[in-house]
């Protein structure tokens, strides 16, 4: 998995609002959206992330492994999420 | 400085007038007056208090424009109005035509020329922005209902049939368009402008020239709740240099004298911004503006001093106008006042 950054035009509240500020687009993550986004923040890579996820959560990891490329291609696709 | 301002009829298809006092209102080198110049006795502006200091009845330029000068004239032996701000875009051509005399009775104006009144024309828009390499949709411009039958040819339905001055429908088909047609001409008169139908987001700039190329301030705003009359109820600040450069561009090629809205459609296929629209006057949505840092009406007011203005280089991403709605109680004695003696 590519490299994942934060586009400049995106403002990033606590509570997980997302706001691009190009567009005036707005939208809210929930908990374990908002927990992987903080992640990607700090510029985690994708197997970080992923191994972060596992040791908060229950969860096993080829599902795991699955949402979460599903989540990030959702991300990309709204434009709040850069890969390299 | 006493200065008049029309346009309060804030009402669910809004004029402009009452934002652009509240700018006004907002600053203090502003000691004299703020007189309300209204064409109907139950336009909101007259009843919000705080607002307009004075308010007086003017008739609508189409009675004549000798009519509605003696009326300004006669204001301004009470209340000596330095500036006068008209925010209609229906009565832009009086005001124009009537600025040299205005001008002979001390009062200031700061508007646009008859030629960039013009350029902007809904019927002429399309030209000015080909010779510009600004994108704007495809139209044609019809007189006559047999006309509409040359749609097919230039694009697909659905297509958007718009009155040279006001409102738009938009018809999917012939039947459709016919009925839009008979419609707009019945109340704004011809040409009818059949424009080519963009899916997407609404984005609005507002903007100040200063009559020699150079924008004063603009702020850039996405509709985020519209109105089934198409108004923006509630906005947002947004930082969109694609759309700022535009309007920059338009008012450098025009040397657009005054206040100006740009109303812009993002294509959510190609997102590619088109230009749709060219207000030759302030938005109902302008008080946005100061809010968000450029006070644009108190900018135009000193250019109408010819005090010399800096430009606005940035202004706050993020702020959000919510339009509201809200009953204003009062006694009948101010429409009593405002209907018997045209003043409140």
């Amino acid at each position: 998995m590519a490299d994942i950054t934060i586009p400049k035009n995106l403002a990033v509240s606590d509570s997980g609002f997302l706001f691009l500020t190009s567009t005036g687009e707005t939208f809210t993550l929930n908990e374990i959206g908002h927990f992987i986004f903080k992640q990607f923040q700090q510029n985690d890579s994708f197997e970080t992330v992923k191994n972060k996820i596992a040791q908060e959560y229950e969860v096993d990891l080829n599902s795991l492994e699955k949402d979460l490329d599903d989540f990030i291609a959702q991300l990309k696709a709204y434009n709040l999420i850069e890969t390299k | 400085m006493n200065i008049a301002v029309t346009g309060l009829n804030a009402t669910d298809n809004p004029g402009p007038g009452v934002p652009v006092i509240r700018s006004l209102k907002e600053v203090k080198e502003i000691s004299g007056n703020i007189i309300g110049l209204v064409y109907d006795p139950l336009e909101p502006g007259i009843y919000l208090e705080n607002l307009a200091d004075k308010c007086y009845q003017i008739p609508y330029p189409s009675s004549g424009l000798e009519n509605l000068f003696n009326r300004i004239s006669l204001i301004n032996e009470i209340e000596k109005i330095d500036l006068i701000i008209p925010t209609l875009d229906s009565e832009l051509y009086g005001f124009v035509k009537l600025q040299d005399k205005l001008r002979g009775i001390g009062i200031k104006t700061f508007l646009p020329t008859f030629e960039q009144l013009n350029i902007r024309g809904k019927d002429k828009l399309f030209d000015f922005c080909k010779e510009n390499g600004i994108k704007v949709p495809k139209n044609i411009l019809v007189a006559s209902a047999q006309e509409l039958y040359k749609i097919p040819d230039q694009f697909g339905y659905p297509v958007v049939i718009k009155g040279i001055f006001y409102e738009a429908y938009i018809a999917n088909n012939f039947d459709e368009a016919h009925s839009a047609f008979n419609k707009l001409s019945y109340k704004w008169g011809f040409p009818i402008i059949v424009q080519e139908f963009v899916k997407g987001d609404e984005f609005n700039v507002v903007a100040l020239g200063d009559g020699k190329g150079k924008t004063i301030g603009a702020v850039a705003m996405r509709k985020l709740y519209i109105t089934d009359k198409g108004k923006g109820w509630s906005g947002v600040t947004i930082d969109e240099p694609n759309i700022l450069s535009v309007s920059h561009k338009v008012i450098e090629k025009t040397k657009w004298r005054s206040g100006m809205e740009l109303e812009f459609i993002k294509d959510s296929i190609t997102n590619e911004y088109y230009l749709l629209e060219i207000n030759p006057r302030f938005p109902a949505w302008v008080y946005l503006a100061p809010s968000a840092g450029q006070n644009l009406p108190y900018a135009l007011v000193k250019l109408a001093n010819e005090e010399s203005v800096p430009q606005f280089d940035s202004y706050e991403i993020g702020k959000i106008f919510v339009r509201c709605s809200w009953d204003l109680i009062t006694d009948i004695k101010i429409f009593e006042r405002i209907t018997v003696k045209g003043e409140n």
